[in-house]
């Protein structure tokens, strides 16, 4: 299916020849960014980036690669969203930004709010993270990451580690791996915290195998190492998150003794006390790198979704 | 209905109504509550419990004077009583008989379970949407985040219990 036009709002709308078209157009942007020489593509195109919650790297990466390919940006965030909490729905202030821009990303705590946006508005609509469902374009991030470390996605252990429940980015990267061919996914996380059932359903109904391990069995296989926050914000009750909270930490020390030397840590980030900062100058880590490549990645989506010469 | 002696004995033709045969038995008061049909409306209702039927063994029946469903309340009595048939009569002639069936999309008639589930935010222009995922046993999936209804979820919303 041609990018052009297409909403990205779930990750099992795309295919993996979808995917590869996208790591080698971020490829070639990377390189662009590297010689100081990015090409414009998308001048004279207005994107929209409509948080209505909190982001740091997913709004300022989206933000840095647009302004990169020589696009302007409206910026619409948690705080703007708050003082319109009052009187206008959220249908309306996506019909606002859609007869303003050309692109909206938008991030919303609300389940299924970007498949709405999407319905909604005209342009293009790419999720930038929708309650604890979908994140299409991190899980992107997370595979194109493991593709520049290991030069391929297929063959590889991957173990996916912490709160599988309710992190919208282990959901859409499983997803996002059942289009290649991993030799195993482990899965390691608090009994509370486990996959929820319709995720696991489906995602064996996709012929993805899922194994359920210690941290220590899963670290001594494993290639890449997928770490989780607690997703505090959305457990319906504070209670259980205090039940939970701390119950799993990835250390230099855990790393040193279990995992195998080429193995790297990946984490979406914001991290709190899950992945210790002793791991930040060791060989495993690379989630400084997966940050980094949001960017180059977000270019070729952008640049995909609005036409522009990828 | 026709094939079933038994019930004839027991309870008279309506002259022009409805009548709801091969509901799973046991079903029959549960449809007539997602029908929202209590007996003050003032219509003749009655009602045929674990009757002897030829293909189910044993079966429901539920006849309604001068009632006739909707579309919504079709869908409803397929959710709750997949294998029913509905029976329009005309001066004591059967006129159209249908088997009911579980539709592919099912717009506005339940509620997503999930609290954070866009079909549930207030002030939206949203219409809840379910996909059925499978028939027996019933599973449906909401279109906007993903939750799963079992058909005791919808009975029970359907109900109001």
């Amino acid at each position: 299916m041609p990018w052009q036009g297409r909403d990205v709002v779930d990750i099992r709308d795309f295919s993996r020849e979808d995917l590869e078209i996208l790591f080698e157009a971020a490829d070639r942007m990377l390189d662009e960014l590297e010689s100081g020489n990015v090409k414009k593509r998308l001048e004279g195109k207005l994107i929209s980036l409509a948080f209505f919650e909190p982001s740091t790297r997913t709004r300022t990466s989206f933000e840095a690669a647009a302004k990169r390919l020589g696009a302007e940006t409206i910026v619409f965030t948690a705080e703007e969203a708050m003082s319109v909490a009052k009187g206008e729905s959220f249908a309306d202030t996506i019909r606002m930004l859609d007869s303003y821009s050309d692109l909206i990303v938008v991030r919303h705590r609300y389940e299924g709010a970007a498949l709405l946006a999407a319905e909604i508005a005209r342009a293009p609509v790419i999720n930038g993270g929708d309650g604890r469902q979908h994140h299409p374009t991190q899980a992107m991030l997370d595979l194109y990451t493991v593709r520049r470390l290991f030069s391929t996605i297929d063959g590889l252990n991957y173990l996916i580690l912490g709160d599988l429940r309710y992190s919208r980015t282990v959901s859409s990267l499983l997803y996002a791996l059942s289009l290649f061919r991993p030799v195993s996914v482990m899965l390691s996380s608090p009994s509370e915290l486990r996959l929820r059932d319709e995720v696991r359903a489906d995602l064996e109904a996709r012929g993805l195998k899922l194994r359920e391990v210690s941290i220590e069995e899963g670290l001594r296989e494993a290639d890449v190492i997928y770490v989780t926050r607690i997703q505090r914000e959305r457990f319906p009750d504070p209670s259980e998150y205090e039940k939970v909270k701390g119950s799993y930490k990835v250390t230099r020390k855990l790393l040193e003794t279990y995992a195998k030397r080429s193995a790297k840590v990946l984490h979406p980030l914001p991290r709190v006390d899950e992945l210790t900062p002793d791991v930040d100058g060791t060989e495993f880590q690379a989630y400084f790198l997966q940050a980094r490549l949001g960017v180059p990645l977000r270019m070729a989506l952008l640049t995909l979704v609005l036409g522009g010469d990828a | 209905m026709e094939d079933d002696k038994g019930e004839k004995l027991l309870v008279s033709k309506i002259r022009d109504g409805t009548v709801i045969d091969h509901i799973p038995a046991g079903k029959a008061l549960l449809v007539l509550r997602i029908l929202n049909i209590r007996g003050s409306e003032g219509f003749r209702v009655a009602i045929v419990m674990n009757a002897d039927s030829t293909r189910m063994g044993r079966k429901d029946i539920v006849k309604l004077e001068n009632f006739y469903p909707k579309f919504d309340d079709i869908t409803k009595i397929a959710l709750v009583a997949p294998t029913a048939t509905i029976n329009t009569i005309r001066d004591y002639e059967v006129v159209q008989k249908g088997q009911v069936e579980v539709p592919k999309l099912i717009e506005g008639i339940l509620r997503c379970p999930n609290p954070t589930c866009i079909s549930r935010k207030s002030g939206e222009p949203v219409t809840s949407k379910f996909i059925l995922v499978s028939r027996q046993p019933l599973r449906l999936r909401c279109y906007y985040c993903g939750s799963e209804l079992t058909e005791d979820d919808v009975s029970k919303q359907l109900t109001g219990e």
